[in-house]
């Protein structure tokens, strides 16, 4: 009785799914927007004949869709490395990488060594790093000022400003308070009364804000028709809202932008392994990750990829990250379990708040 | 002379090309009971739905107690309706439905119970009040319907069919009721019916409509004995018609041949010439059957018959028989004496009958002078 | 004897297979997914993978201020959205069911129901790209000198409403039809003709005479606005604080299936006691409502 609503939903997922003979012939990838592009789903049919299917989602839904069909549904997946290890502990959701499968020295070393850090359990490997990025602030540099997070909650920015409501907000406004969350990670009082101390905060600077987005696109739909001036958001969304009018910019925040890292992970009953492995082994060749690249913005793993990036976004990343705003990247280390439902409640709060 | 309860002064309403009501006026005397009488189509509901205020009339006017309705909403009039289907409130019981007017009006509900009541006690339905409207026969239903409009005290009550729905047993009895209720409240009762029985039973006057007009108005016996036109005198009793042409007028009797060669008297109504179209109407207790000449009351014409049919019908009794010369069939109501009970189809008969007593109508149409 | 028994044993054999795929459909989507559900709102995470019978969750309903704020508030919200697509749907239906005839009276129909040949998504977008500040509606206000700069129409309570309402207009629309179209005109003539004034028509004839399409247009429109995700979450948008938007948030965001589970009952709880609050009310039963409706 216990897992019958998992077998349900994976029985619906199987009636979906088609025949099990397919499963070497295709891959089922739930990932980000713009994360899989249509350009490489055809070069990976045509050089392997798999059929690569794409299913949109963000952090939390992926870990929700995996836990209801206990990790089934799906072959291959792309949560961000902070996520993973949580998850596992708590559902089991993902299967160990098996690294002899990987050509490893695609990889940038230091990122590989990063998410393994992040991401290994009982010294089984539960990711691979796939993308990375920043969050900071975008701003149109002709209607508003912000230097650091905190900055959105001026008066003079009233209804013009937006952020998520998700924990990387909470982190962001913490570093904008002076405070290390990351630092607190261990200490749940501690970080608890950090949290309410964010929620206030928030709730503060809450009739400031235009709305939370939850997509992608209402920002940047927001930012272009001018309804929202400065927003906490991703480098690349900045990058192409840069592109289109240069008065708006993407900077990383005084108190540090954000260092997100998404990864590759197999879902713990995946049915073509051989095919994720070779999707990851096809997308790390620097000529294939540079396609990339060229898609979402963001730089990949895949060593010497960066160098085969267009120079005008190679001129967006200096202008933005210079040497010290990248060296004062705050990276995201993995969330202990517990920590988000702190986190949560205060979310709550913040959304009923008027 | 009081102000009669009733009177609509040229009325007309017309739907389209089509006329309902033509250029009607007519008044009802102050506790009468007046009935509207015509087929399906004659324009009858209409008017009574104009006199209810339903429907505005495009031309004349409709005066009740002497007051002008034009521009009085239904709610205003001092008038109340019974409804073919009588339409009592089925989410209601007995009492409430008898209420509901005066509760409009704002009596206080003390003043109500006790009104209803009473109201109801007088139309035989005392101690119902508690009672669904589905609990109730169709008879007692329609004692309510009318109730709940009496309680009201209206100048004039409509009644539009009401007892078309009942069977036939029932309507004879309700028949005698109304009449009986009317006669006990005194209100004045404007009744529209199709069926000419409930028409002469129940009215002090009737009008006889047709085609939007009214064909004749009086009172049943003159309907009845004396028709004004052929149609009422189809439409009112049962008759026997003779079409032909007059070969002779004189002293008023005008002498008819059939079609099919049959010669008759009747009394003519109207201007005829020799020689014009025209229609007569016999009514069947007014020809005399014998089984030999000499049993006829003397001075009428005479005419051979064999009986064609018996159609008994108790004290209604009657015989259809066949005119020996022209084959005309002919209805002869049977005398109550019995002398005929042993009648048999086929039998040798003698008739006649007061050519007084037939009336004879130029047919529309045709040359008259 | 043999034979007649093995012939009602036929008989019941084909009655069951003949009702199979609903009790399949009723036990396998809904009985049982209810069933897990309410097994997990009665548990409690201790530890990674490990957990305990406990009315913790419950409690956390009641103790947390606001989540029952949320909750009362999006039970009025329904309420008062429920009698205003009441109000709006009384006329149309009236209309429908009496004043036209034939084709006018299909036709009418047929506009109340062009709303729902696109998808609730859509509409609701399209709403969206009606009323947000740099939208159609603001910079017409702008333009007919009634604003001075464009307002931001979206994200208000008032504006959940006009979204609910337009939303749940069919479902009540219909069984006022049903329910007025049975209504005899001459009980109307006849309320008239006793002396009852238009408002006293309407509520000592029409209105008792509708009253179980009213109350089954009602009990839908409630359930599905109290139920409804979408619009309160989209044209609500930072304010909207619907409690299905709670659910899904424990749901998936917050991985907590067996808060989640807990506010889904009493969500379930607080729908089944509202529609037996207004059948006690109005004085009907339920079988009695859905069969006239």
């Amino acid at each position: 009785m216990r897992r019958l609503l998992a077998t349900i939903l994976s029985l619906a997922v199987l009636a979906s799914g088609g025949a099990r003979a397919d499963d070497a012939k295709r891959l089922r990838i739930i990932s980000w927007a713009d994360y899989v592009p249509a350009e490489l789903i055809a070069l990976f049919k045509k050089e392997t004949g798999i059929q690569v299917e794409v299913t949109l989602s963000n952090n939390e839904e992926m870990i929700s869709k995996l836990r209801a069909t206990g990790g089934a549904g799906f072959d291959l997946a792309q949560p961000s490395q902070d996520r993973i290890l949580a998850a596992q502990r708590e559902f089991g959701i993902y299967k160990p990488i098996d690294l002899t499968k990987v050509k490893l020295d695609q990889f940038v070393p230091t990122l590989l060594e990063t998410v393994r850090k992040n991401t290994t359990l009982d010294g089984k490997a539960y990711g691979l790093p796939y993308l990375w990025g920043t969050d900071g602030i975008v701003i149109n540099t002709k209607k508003a000022k912000a230097a650091d997070y905190l900055d959105l909650c001026k008066p003079e920015l009233k209804g013009k400003t937006a952020v998520r409501l998700k924990r990387p907000t909470m982190m962001a406004f913490a570093f904008a308070l002076g405070k290390d969350p990351f630092a607190l990670y261990g200490d749940v009082k501690a970080y608890s009364a950090l949290m309410d101390e964010v929620g206030k905060t928030m709730i503060a600077c809450k009739a400031n804000l235009k709305f939370f987005y939850d997509n992608k696109d209402q920002l940047l739909n927001g930012i272009r028709s001018g309804e929202v001036t400065a927003a906490m958001m991703w480098d690349t969304g900045g990058w192409v809202l840069n592109r289109e009018n240069p008065d708006i910019q993407y900077v990383a925040p005084k108190s540090g932008a954000l260092g997100w890292l998404d990864t590759f992970a197999l879902p713990a009953k995946g049915r073509n392994d051989a095919g994720a492995y070779a999707w990851i082994n096809f997308t790390m060749r620097p000529e294939i990750a540079a396609k990339i690249t060229h898609v979402v913005g963001s730089f990949t793993a895949s060593k010497g990829a960066d160098q085969l990036a267009d120079a005008k976004l190679k001129a967006q990343f200096a202008a933005s990250l210079p040497d010290a705003a990248l060296k004062n990247i705050k990276w995201y280390p993995a969330i202990p379990p517990g920590l988000e439902e702190i986190e949560g409640r205060v979310l709550d709060r913040v959304k009923a708040a008027n | 002379m009081s102000t009669p309860d009733l009177e609509a002064r040229s009325l007309v309403k017309r739907f389209g090309a089509y006329t309902a009501v033509d250029t009607l006026s007519f008044s009802v005397a102050r506790g009468s009971f007046f009935s509207i009488l015509g087929p399906s189509g004659c324009g009858k509901t209409t008017l009574l739905r104009m006199i209810a205020g339903f429907i505005a009339p495009d031309e004349g006017d409709i005066l009740i107690g002497g007051n002008s309705m034009a521009d009085v909403a239904p709610n205003r009039r001092p008038v109340n309706m019974v409804f073919q289907q009588l339409a009592l409130f089925p989410m209601m019981s007995v009492g409430e439905n008898v209420a509901f007017g005066l509760a409009r009006r704002g009596v206080a509900r003390a003043e109500r119970v006790k009104k209803s009541a009473e109201m109801l006690e007088r139309v035989g339905l005392g101690g119902a009040g508690h009672k669904a409207v589905d609990e109730l026969s169709g008879g007692q239903r329609q004692r309510v319907a009318i109730a709940r409009s009496l309680v009201l005290e209206p100048t004039l009550l409509l009644l539009d069919e009401p007892l078309g729905a009942l069977d036939l047993k029932l309507r004879e009895h309700m028949k005698i009721e109304l009449k009986q209720l009317q006669a006990a409240f005194g209100t004045t009762f404007v009744y529209i019916t199709h069926d000419q029985s409930e028409a002469l039973v129940l009215s002090d006057h009737v009008g006889v409509m047709n085609k939007g007009r009214f064909e004749q108005l009086g009172t049943p016996q003159e309907l009845y004995y004396s028709p004004a036109t052929p149609f009422v005198a189809g439409f009112v009793g049962s008759n026997n018609k003779i079409a032909g042409r007059a070969k002779s007028v004189q002293g008023g009797i005008v002498e008819l041949e059939s079609a099919e060669g049959w010669s008759i008297h009747a009394q003519a109504h109207g201007a005829i010439a020799a020689g014009a179209a025209v229609e007569a109407f016999v009514r069947p207790e007014v020809a005399s059957l014998g089984r030999t000449s000499s049993e006829l009351p003397a001075g009428h014409p005479q005419y051979a018959a064999t009986v064609e049919s018996l159609l008994f019908d108790g004290a209604n009794s009657a015989v259809l028989v066949r005119e020996q010369k022209s084959r005309f069939e002919f209805r002869i109501a049977l005398p109550q004496t019995g002398r005929f009970a042993d009648l048999k189809v086929g039998e040798a008969l003698q008739f006649g009958f007061d050519p007084a007593r037939a009336v004879c109508f130029p047919v529309a149409g045709s040359p008259s002078a | 004897m043999l034979e007649a028994g093995t012939r009602r044993w036929q008989a019941r054999l084909m009655l069951g297979l003949f009702l199979m795929p609903a009790v399949l459909w009723l036990v396998s989507l809904i009985i049982l997914p209810h069933l897990d559900l309410a097994i997990l709102s009665f548990r409690e995470r201790v530890a990674p993978r490990e957990y305990r019978a406990s009315l913790e969750q419950y409690r956390t309903f009641f103790a947390e201020p606001l989540y029952w704020h949320i909750f009362v508030r999006t039970a009025l919200m329904s309420a008062i959205a429920t009698l205003l697509t009441l109000l709006i749907a009384f006329p149309i239906a009236w209309t429908i069911a009496k004043l036209l005839r034939g084709r006018a009276s299909s036709l009418l129909f047929v506009v109340c129901l062009i709303p729902f040949w696109v998808s609730e998504t859509v509409r609701t977008l399209g709403w969206m790209i009606l009323l947000r500040e740099s939208g159609v509606l603001p910079s017409l206000l702008v333009k007919l000198g009634i604003t001075d700069v464009p307002i931001e129409l979206l994200y208000r309570d008032s504006t959940i409403l006009v979204g609910l309402v337009y939303t749940s207009l069919l479902f009540m629309v219909v069984p006022l039809v049903g329910s007025l179209e049975s209504l005899d005109n001459a009980l109307i003539e006849a309320a008239y003709d006793l002396g009852a004034s238009g408002w006293s028509v309407l509520r000592k004839i029409v209105i008792p005479h509708a009253a179980p399409g009213i109350t089954a247009g009602c009990i839908v429109v409630f359930m599905m606005t109290l139920g409804n995700y979408l619009t309160p979450t989209l044209l609500g948008g930072k304010n909207s604080q619907w409690f299905t938007e709670q659910i899904y948030t424990q749901f998936i965001t917050r991985f907590n299936w067996e808060q989640g589970a807990a506010f889904g009952f009493l969500l379930l709880l607080l729908s089944t006691s509202m529609v037996w609050v207004g059948l006690r009310l109005t004085g009907q039963r339920f079988g009695e409502v859905m069969r006239r409706s």
